[in-house]
């Protein structure tokens, strides 16, 4: 005969899983941050919300064995009515019958896996490895106090409770309830006098914390103006800008825009695209409309310099520019680049120059790179960009030069 | 839970009272009713009330919980562990009517259990105990000043990957090192030649037993252990651990079908012998029909070994004038010859002999290919296909499914390479699997590993020799 046992009630369920799960979260989040220059430089997430769902597909948590392969054939049953040339499926997706024994079958492996943008972000910084000093400076810049101490409550949150404060106003109420906290000594001579007595100075003694004796913190926002930043992408979209190096100076912006949003409370993203003239567009349009025609470096430089004037002065803003390019320029506009370049320096918490460069042709001689070589700011930083995975160094030089007091940093 | 524990009780009587009315033969069966959250930890954890810890574990736990918390599938109604006693949780949220459906459905997998052949070498007195052990151990070693979760994981998630190449039919006698060499020197015996007086006698040269292993050995794991002498205790042992616990599990891949379709007929049967209530009995069609309907585009195992189960005993009930006078079967072998078979076969020996043509048709079973990026149906179920599309079938289930690899030497070419060699059979290997599999038994193996294997029909080896991994060629 069968017996039963139903532990509902009186047992306290364990989440035996628990720690299993946890290692294996940790599982995804490394094989995430090994992948995580290919998944910044292919999803569309510069300047998106925080919040957003990104798929990431995921190389290092599968569980290998010896099985064979896609190319070969399987059986399965139909519907009544199968014709030769059915398409019954993707190869990718292979059937899974009904759930069963969990565990003894080399089942699918699931490839993808959702984190969102916030948690991307910070596997990338921490995948960055910011030594201790480069992160004590970006403490010193950040602007803005998220809250500041006002008063005391009497409700509030258990982190917030103020326990000196507290145990005062506790103390002051027994003052104010039984006198002066002394032992009382006047004996009644008699046993169970005694005791009694005994029983109510322990009574005494026991002066319980009383809610109202609770004191809060109390937290207010402060909201400072210097916490606003706004990064400018400047890109020349002339006709020598094709899609690979695009697609590398989008990347590069991504990283560029989450790493100043991490510092300050609200960020702003200009585009500006340039070949002869400069435009102020969107996103879109930034990156996937080509342009023909020649460079005017300096028109570009001219316009965000009038977009600052414009809407984002200097003492309230922290700006931070940067502009990529395949490195071509006329000539003739070569002078004026330069002197805007210079002016943008001197108001920009950060300006830098990204060349990209994705074919071989290493050619170090190129006009712009050469011709800023000539500019000795502390904030300005130029780097150099073949192929994707330049995108990581390059980008850890930029940041280190941010508003830099170490000089050794604009080396490397 | 509109009903109580004793219903349950009362209900398990009477089907008991069926299960031996039938002929059944079960073990002692326990109950344990748990609700959705429990029955997603033992399915993690294959069913075990203990289970040694490792990631994979939590990564199925989330896999089972992302599906089950979309709708994507349910969770299964029971599961059922062998061992003597047996052990199966039934799920607090289910009807009453699903309670006594499982409850029968479990009485027969625990009669499967103790009577198939491919069990009788489980020990399944000892099956909870085991489990229990191993993760005691296991959670030493992860907790052992110098070992710790690091290496206990480099280790088991290796062994995870050579787990199944290990020998399936344990049938078979695996030979001791002196009678593989006993057998080397029969075999070069030379043969009996009945013309020996007028033949020049052949020149006899004895065999080479300096090879390990002589004999083709698919125990990975197990040679690994006995032969690489670098391991020290503990990663010796998680070897033993894993091997074992294969071991538990190899059966239950082997009879997949069988077990599930014999469940589900003695369901069917003792449910309809019951005389259930209307309104149970309508639920009980409903919910019969949901567990044996067929997966389109699929293989479900509860309706192909449901309806081969019904077709054995049909065609034995019954036989044709010809299998009368040419077998000589008589009428009402039915019940008979179920129970033989549930006793001597496994799912690939199941559907070779009990797979017939009418079946496949009946079925509309089909085989399909890979063309492009979609899967396309190459074969039907007609005269000249369906054997095709058996023999597809049977390879796709049980061990079947799982690649032959064995080892040939552990000394090749000298250099101590381990010469792994695929008994190719048509399928060739996934090569990204492959190669990180090789890559963990390298690890194991501590110098290089060789796997020989057919890829387009052209011999090639894949080599990982603890740098880099490497396709070569054969010839």
């Amino acid at each position: 005969m069968g017996t039963f046992s139903d532990y509902d009630k009186s047992f306290e369920r364990s989440d035996r899983s628990a720690r299993d799960r946890q290692r294996h979260r940790q599982k995804v989040r490394q094989a995430i941050k090994d992948n995580i220059a290919d998944i910044i430089s292919e999803e569309a997430i510069i300047g998106k919300s925080r919040d957003k769902i990104i798929k990431v597909p995921i190389k290092g948590v599968k569980e290998y064995r010896f099985v064979y392969g896609q190319n070969n054939p399987a059986a399965g049953q139909g519907d009544g009515d199968t014709e030769p040339g059915d398409v019954v499926g993707r190869t990718g997706d292979q059937g899974q019958g009904p759930a069963d024994q969990a565990g003894d079958q080399p089942g699918e492996d699931y490839y993808e896996t959702d984190v969102t943008l916030e948690e991307l972000i910070d596997i990338v910084f921490e995948d960055l490895e910011l030594p201790f000093w480069e992160r004590k400076k970006f403490r010193q810049v950040e602007s803005k106090r998220l809250f500041k101490r006002k008063g005391y409550r009497r409700k509030g949150i258990r982190p917030r409770l103020d326990k000196r404060k507290s145990a005062k106003s506790r103390i002051r109420r027994r003052h104010a309830t039984i006198g002066p906290r002394r032992v009382n000594n006047n004996s009644n001579g008699s046993l169970n006098g005694n005791i009694q007595n005994g029983q109510e100075e322990s009574e005494e003694r026991r002066f319980p914390f009383h809610y109202d004796d609770l004191k809060y913190r109390h937290l207010v926002e402060d909201i400072k103006l210097e916490s606003n930043a706004v990064v400018i992408c400047i890109m020349d979209t002339s006709g020598s800008m094709d899609t690979v190096k695009k697609y590398l100076a989008r990347s590069f912006y991504f990283l560029l825009y989450q790493f100043v949003n991490q510092r300050y409370e609200n960020t702003e993203l200009v585009f500006i695209a340039h070949h002869t003239e400069a435009r102020e567009v969107d996103e879109d349009e930034f990156f996937y409309k080509g342009e023909s025609g020649g460079t005017f470096v300096s028109s570009g430089y001219k316009k965000a310099l009038e977009i600052i004037e414009a809407r984002y002065h200097p003492a309230l803003w922290n700006i931070y520019a940067f502009h990529t390019s395949d490195g071509d320029n006329f000539t003739s506009d070569n002078d004026a680049a330069l002197e805007s370049a210079k002016e943008l320096c001197e108001i920009c918490n950060l300006f830098g120059y990204g060349e990209i460069k994705p074919t071989g042709s290493w050619d170090w001689g190129a006009p712009l790179y050469k011709l800023f070589q000539s500019i000795d700011a502390e904030n300005f930083c130029m780097v150099k960009i073949e192929k994707k995975e330049d995108l990581w160094s390059g980008f850890r030089r930029l940041i280190s030069v941010d508003k830099i007091e170490d000089e050794e940093l604009g080396e490397e | 839970m509109n009903y109580s524990v004793e219903d349950l009780q009362k209900w398990d009587e009477k089907i008991l009272a069926k299960v031996e009315e039938f002929g059944l033969d079960p073990f002692p069966q326990h109950f344990e009713i748990c609700d959705h959250f429990q029955m997603l930890g033992y399915m993690s954890y294959s069913g075990m009330p203990s289970r040694y810890p490792h990631w994979s574990f939590g990564k199925a736990y989330e896999k089972q919980k992302t599906l089950y918390d979309y709708g994507v599938s349910g969770l299964p109604y029971e599961m059922v562990i062998n061992s003597n006693p047996s052990l199966a949780y039934l799920m607090r949220d289910n009807s009453l009517l699903l309670q006594i459906l499982t409850i029968a459905h479990v009485y027969a997998h625990n009669d499967f259990f103790k009577n198939n052949f491919t069990f009788r070498h489980s020990n399944n007195q000892y099956t909870i105990e085991k489990f229990k052990t191993h993760a005691d151990r296991v959670r030493d070693y992860v907790e052992a000043p110098g070992i710790g979760q690091t290496k206990v994981d480099e280790i088991l998630d290796a062994a995870h990957a050579l787990s199944l190449q290990c020998r399936r039919n344990l049938e078979i006698r695996k030979l001791n090192r002196e009678e593989q060499e006993d057998l080397a020197w029969e075999r070069s015996q030379p043969r009996y030649d009945p013309y020996q007086a007028i033949h020049k006698r052949e020149e006899w040269k004895p065999p080479d037993t300096s090879r390990v292993p002589l004999e083709p050995d698919e125990d990975l794991l197990l040679f690994i252990r006995d032969h690489n002498f670098n391991l020290s205790e503990w990663e010796k042992d998680l070897l033993t651990i894993i091997h074992q616990e294969t071991q538990y599990f190899l059966p239950q891949i082997e009879t997949k079908i069988m077990n599930e379709g014999w469940a589900s007929f003695w369901h069917k049967r003792i449910l309809d012998s019951l005389e259930l209530p209307q309104e149970l009995h309508i639920e009980f069609m409903v919910r019969h029909n949901q567990v044996l309907r067929p997966t389109p585009g699929q293989i479900n195992p509860y309706h192909l070994g449901y309806r081969i189960y019904e077709d054995i005993e049909s065609r034995w009930d019954d036989p044709t004038d010809e299998e009368k006078t040419e077998s000589g079967r008589k009428n009402g072998e039915g019940r008979e010859k179920i129970f033989q078979v549930r006793k001597i076969d496994r799912d690939s020996s199941f559907l070779r002999q009990y797979l017939t043509e009418e079946l496949v048709r009946d079925m509309d079973l089909f085989r399909h290919e890979k063309q492009g990026n979609d899967r396309v149906v190459s074969e039907i179920a007609d005269e000249d296909n369906w054997e095709k599309i058996k023999q597809t079938l049977i390879k796709q289930v049980g061990t079947t499914s799982i690649p032959v690899i064995k080892i040939f030497d552990s000394d090749h070419l000298g250099e101590r390479t381990l010469y792994l060699k695929h008994d190719y059979d048509g399928r060739e290997l996934d090569l990204e699997y492959a190669e990180k599999t090789i890559a963990y038994a390298q690890q194991l193996w501590g110098h290089p590993v060789m796997l020989e294997t057919l890829l387009d029909d052209k011999e090639h080896h894949l080599v990982h020799d603890g740098q880099q991994f490497k396709t070569v060629k054969a010839g």
